[in-house]
């Protein structure tokens, strides 16, 4: 019987080639670290190259992994190479295709920043390298034990095949100079109070007193998926159902709220809601140019950044809703087949010592919050994680506490789906 | 090269099978023979059939002969046959001095002096390093004749070579043009429809179609 | 012997790769890939894909955006080759093509939307004073859901290619004593051109024209900064199907990858079918006997056009070169209100590394290229036959990148290379080389085999008339042909970062990561930046012919 199998043709066809070229495509398992003796994975990354792949729009971050890599070269030995993405899913494109051509030891990514649905569908491909995260040495300054947030990433356990690196929490900001409808005659001294909406029934009523001057990002983007979430949150009746897996509760009646509040909401949008912002950033490149007054991001300290970068004037403020936002953590992974797991591993653990997480703390380098807990750190390096509250677009500390943990990642893939059916090509 | 006689032995050239021209003529040194026939009678294919670059879609019969020498089926740089055309084709890259040091064979010694001699014998001398393109019609046609007659060849196919010249110029050009031939005893085979100029190569004359 | 081999190894080295990459788009486009637990043939993806919400709508715009664009590009240089003088406007016109050229696709979107955008420079020139706005309008200008932003953009990129195209043929024609001819017998200047050059000039001209069709049905980098978005074309919602965390769509990004090679196909074939048309009703209007009327309209559209796209491209250059420098600008200041040299102070100290690669990669892809192209040429000349299959050639223009690069890594993966910096370059040279291609084959084609000849008769081996005849007397086109390839090679993203395993870091892989993140002033400078590389080549490729041919009349006013 005659079967078309095309992954043995390939293989024929690459032994063909391979002889041909008289190749020898051996790719060699590079030995995994091992776990056990933290002092042996410190020797075997000397020396190593560690290419980690983290997205790189913006000039801070990269900033700041550039100076990591500073750090990384001066006391570990170990090169760490900055692969700048637009988007992260490029990275785990390229571990898919290492995969399907069988190149299971010597993959090109050795680090991959990443979180939610990144990291479910490499975990269920088995795309990924772990259980490592225990065998940090600075993992522990995390206290797993009481802050569930490093050790779940939108619900999902993460079993330790990725390390947490830092906070993100969704932030609303807004120029208070326009909100309290100062003249530039008044030089933002008038006295009218400014209010902008502390929940999601609220934005609904500010959108119709001031059309045009809010969006949300297009489905699927993540930032906008994120506050399909958000303004789910709020108004399901039930908040229970989306914590576990959405096959499991009735999708229509738990979200028909959501979408009696869309179609309210959209015909009020910037462009009517014909029309959506690409992007997180091109919402904040919205409010720089004036064509909106009201805007959020997943990053509390991007409103700041972009004021220190002239992007958002100085009167720029930055607010969380009454009850709560969304927020999550994000990681860093390593891919099954990397060659560099050991300079991976010291550099993942890097990464969460006092110095790199203060660091990339700081207003004037990232802004970043911080995985560890601070509060059991003793005096002196908890000094370090003081918040410059110095930039008063900048959300006092206190308000972070109001998070809402991510629910479950299928939630996000129907929302996306319903969503586009929705208001797609109407 | 020293002179030689161009043979052509029983030359026929076809186009799908039917019958373009015939031709069987014997040019002696320092001859020219004068093909005349209206367009499209094949006389260019017939230069082109000599040269070695016929069109592979005519089909060629017969043979030609240099002295003893048979060059039907020789590579067109190793014919030793020259080409003038309707126009000087001067190559606008290269200088007037550069265009015949093109054409010249690598043996030669004193390229620099030969080329001055030749420049002056025509009236050009100076003319070395100029532009070609800014010399007159005229000047260019003189050019090109030198340029074939220092590649040293067997023989010199001629295209129509004057009529593109105006009537005055025409005239001086083709004086000079078969004075030089002569004088280098090449055998010459020219194509034109022009009576003038059949009556001037003072050769034989055959006209087709 | 060498040389006759040539065709092959050329469309070998182009249609191997791609064919590859196709195949193994084809596969899980068919449900068939492993790595993801994809094991059996199934026509689900296909089912899925027809699921898509406004599908039809992104196929048209896809159709429309390559048709449209096409037809004004062409459209907008036919008239004003038509009317074109010796004027001064004319001139300055002609030479802002190869600038033009330089600029990569993505810096003039960008440009362009800086422009039009409610809150960019036009709208702020004239607010308040004109329009009253004390803010930004809220209109719906860029990204509308007709195209036309996406059209306008591709349009003004579109214009100069084929405009460099066109002059690179024309010499060939002899324009100017076919418009004496017809003028002699009555017909006005720009009908003469119509009638007597363009219908010659178009079959010169018709590879380049299909490549800006296949551009334009599947342009992925403009569609995303101009193009409608709720859908958006065809093919950025590949890139996003591609992107999207959840793996299983894949499979249908890869059934997507294969309904827009056919969307792009059908573009060509409609195309092609208008031309039949076109060429039948043409034909009488040629002869039809008039020899004026509408002239003057004529002439206008085609110049009004040019100095629209040109004043466009370059006022867009300008609004990025003034937010690269921007402090704080709010609506509806014409200016910033304060200066910045921050943005370029960031990015300098980053530029040495990838300034160096993209150089080295434009100039080893360039350099292969241009001696595949020259080789194939010649021994198509020498044979004296036109090689059959060479429209293979055009095969990386036509299928879209993201649909066979994947399949691509695959199989360098599979065969265990690892030279990356070598496998960029090849993945680029399957882009340069058709450019390359189509840049020189008409000037190659068309040079006058009577040189050959001439040379052949006065003694010299046919590689001595290539090196001391072909070469220098086709030196402009060839430079042309070298700084269009290089340009299309500091353009490639994909290819740069797939093949390269994102270990190597160019310009525009840079650019492009950066401009992910938003930021206006960032994006003024790489995009600068990128279209500085390429301007230099150009530069370097029309200076260079006139300083070596200065005392050369007859080398002067080649393309």
């Amino acid at each position: 019987m005659l079967q078309y199998r095309p992954a043995r043709l390939t293989t024929a066809l690459t032994c063909v080639s391979l002889g041909l070229l008289g190749l020898a495509s051996a790719t060699p398992l590079a030995a995994s670290p091992n776990l056990d003796d933290w002092q042996a994975v410190r020797e075997q990354a000397r020396g190593q190259t560690v290419y980690w792949n983290a997205w790189g729009g913006d000039t801070r971050t990269n900033g700041y992994i550039a100076w990591v890599a500073e750090r990384m070269a001066e006391d570990h030995g170990v090169e760490v190479v900055h692969v700048k993405l637009d988007d992260t899913s490029t990275a785990v494109s390229r571990v898919i295709a290492e995969k399907a051509a069988n190149n299971l030891g010597d993959g090109s990514i050795d680090l991959i920043w990443l979180n939610g649905e990144n990291f479910a569908a490499m975990r269920e491909h088995e795309l990924l390298y772990g259980p490592f995260t225990e065998a940090l040495p600075n993992f522990a300054l995390t206290r797993p034990t009481d802050n569930p947030e490093v050790i779940t990433d939108f619900t999902l356990p993460t079993e330790g095949f990725e390390s947490p690196w830092g906070k993100a929490q969704i932030t609303f900001y807004y120029d208070s100079h326009e909100l309290r409808g100062d003249s530039d005659e008044l030089r933002g001294d008038s006295q009218e109070v400014e209010n902008p909406p502390g929940s999601i029934e609220a934005l609904l009523d500010w959108s119709r007193a001031n059309p045009g001057r809010f969006s949300y990002p297009r489905i699927p983007d993540f930032t906008g998926s994120t506050f399909l979430k958000q303004a789910l949150i709020a108004l399901a009746d039930d908040r229970q159902p989306l914590y576990a897996p959405v096959e499991e509760s009735d999708f229509a009646t738990i979200t028909a709220p959501l979408w009696d509040y869309l179609d309210a909401l959209h015909p009020h949008l910037w462009r009517g809601g014909r029309q959506f912002p690409n992007s997180g950033p091109e919402l904040r490149s919205l409010m720089g140019a004036g064509e909106l007054s009201l805007a959020f991001t997943f990053y509390p300290s991007e409103p700041a950044a972009a004021v220190a970068d002239f992007e958002l004037p100085a009167s720029t403020r930055s607010y969380v809703l009454n009850d709560g936002t969304l927020g999550n953590v994000h990681f860093v992974a390593i891919p099954f087949n990397s060659p560099n797991k050991a300079g991976a591993l010291v550099l993942a653990d890097f990464l969460l010592s006092p110095e790199a997480q203060a660091h990339k703390q700081d207003l004037a380098v990232w802004g970043d919050r911080t995985v560890l807990d601070v509060a059991h750190l003793d005096d002196a390096t908890r000094r370090r994680f003081t918040i410059d509250a110095d930039s008063p677009a900048m959300l006092p500390p206190e308000a972070l506490s109001r998070t809402l943990p991510e629910p479950h990642p299928s939630w996000m893939t129907a929302l996306q789906e319903a969503w586009q059916a929705r208001y797609v090509a109407q | 090269m020293t002179s030689h006689t161009l043979i052509l032995d029983e030359v026929r050239l076809a186009l799908g099978g039917r019958t373009l021209m015939e031709i069987d003529a014997v040019i002696g040194p320092g001859e020219v023979l004068t093909v005349m026939g209206p367009s499209g009678a094949g006389k260019s294919t017939l230069l082109a059939m000599i040269a070695g670059f016929l069109d592979p879609a005519f089909e060629a019969r017969g043979r030609v002969w240099l002295g003893a020498r048979e060059i039907t089926a020789l590579p067109a740089e190793t014919r030793g046959i020259g080409l003038l055309f309707q126009d000087p084709l001067l190559f606008p890259h290269l200088t007037v001095a550069g265009n015949l040091r093109f054409g010249m064979p690598r043996g030669v010694k004193h390229r620099t002096a030969c080329i001055e001699q030749a420049l002056d014998e025509v009236g050009l001398a100076g003319f070395g390093p100029r532009d070609p393109a800014t010399l007159s019609g005229g000047q260019q046609a003189r050019i090109a004749l030198l340029r074939l007659l220092l590649s040293e060849p067997a023989a010199a196919l001629l295209d129509e070579p004057f009529s593109r010249l105006d009537r005055q110029l025409r005239h001086e050009v083709r004086q000079l043009v078969f004075d030089r031939l002569r004088r280098a005893g090449l055998p010459s085979l020219l194509v034109t429809h022009d009576h003038e100029d059949a009556e001037n190569a003072g050769g034989p004359v055959i006209t087709l179609g | 012997m060498l040389l006759r081999l040539m065709p092959t190894v050329v469309l070998a080295l182009l249609a191997g790769p791609i064919l590859a990459g196709v195949a193994m788009v084809l596969l899980p486009a068919f449900g068939h890939l492993p790595a993801l637990g994809g094991e059996t043939f199934s026509l689900a993806p296909w089912r899925e894909l027809l699921d898509q919400p406004g599908l039809a709508r992104s196929v048209s715009i896809s159709l429309a955006s390559g048709l449209i664009t096409t037809a004004l590009s062409l459209a907008a240089v036919l008239l004003f080759l038509a009317a074109a003088a010796d004027t001064r406007l004319d001139r300055w016109l002609h030479r802002a093509v190869s600038p033009l050229l330089a600029l990569p696709h993505a810096a003039a979107a960008f440009g362009l939307a800086f422009l039009v955008a409610p809150s960019g420079l036009l709208a702020r020139l004239f607010s308040p004073g004109l329009t009253g706005w004390e803010r930004p309008p809220d209109l719906l200008i860029v990204q509308d859901p007709w195209g036309l932003g996406l059209m306008a953009g591709l349009v003004i990129k579109e214009i100069p290619f084929l405009m460099l195209m066109s002059l690179a043929a024309l010499p060939q024609l002899d324009a100017p004593r076919r418009v004496a001819l017809a003028r002699s017998l009555g017909y006005r200047p720009t009908i003469a051109w119509l009638k007597g050059v363009a219908p010659a000039l178009y079959p010169l001209i018709r590879l380049p024209v299909y490549a800006v069709i296949a551009f334009a049905s599947s342009v992925v980098d403009v569609a995303m900064i101009l193009g409608p978005t709720l859908p958006p074309t065809l093919a950025v919602s590949i890139l996003e199907w591609f992107h999207d965390p959840d793996l299983e769509k894949r499979f249908l990004a890869s059934a997507g990858a294969v309904l827009q090679l056919g969307v792009t196909l059908t573009a060509l074939l409609v195309w092609w079918g208008l031309e039949c048309l076109a060429r039948r009703l043409g034909r009488g209007w040629v002869v039809n006997g008039r020899r004026r009327g509408g002239e003057h309209w004529l002439s206008l559209t085609g110049r009004g056009f040019l100095v629209i796209t040109t004043l466009t491209a370059g006022l867009g250059l300008g609004g990025l070169a003034l937010y690269s420098v921007a402090g704080f600008w709010r609506f509806p200041e014409t200016l910033p209100t304060t200066l910045t040299l921050g943005h370029w102070q960031t990015a300098l100290p980053l530029l040495g590394g990838p300034v160096t690669n993209t150089l080295i990669i434009a100039a080893s892809a360039t350099l292969l290229a241009m001696l595949l192209t020259l080789a194939t040429l010649e021994s198509e000349q020498r044979s004296g036959r036109r090689i059959a299959g060479l429209s293979l050639l055009y095969l990386p223009l036509i299928v879209p990148q993201i649909a066979f690069l994947f399949g691509l890594v695959v199989l360098m993966e599979t065969l265990g290379i690892r030279a990356r910096l070598a496998l960029v370059i090849l993945a680029h040279l399957l882009f340069v080389l058709p450019y390359t291609f189509l840049s020189m084959a008409e000037s190659y084609r068309c040079f006058d085999p009577r040189w050959t000849r001439l040379a052949l008769t006065l003694g010299h081996s046919p590689n001595a008339i290539f090196w001391r005849v072909r070469l220098p007397m086709l030196l402009a086109s060839l430079l042309t042909a070298a700084a269009v390839g290089m340009a299309v090679s500091i353009g490639q993203y994909l290819p740069t970062l797939l093949l390269g395993a994102g270990r190597i870091a160019t310009v525009t892989t840079e650019a492009v990561s950066l401009a992910s993140g938003g930021n206006r002033r960032v994006i003024g400078v790489w995009a600068l930046v990128q279209a500085a590389l390429p301007l230099l080549g150009f530069i370097i490729a029309m200076g260079l012919p006139r300083l070596l041919w200065s005392n050369r009349r007859g080398m002067q006013g080649a393309p």
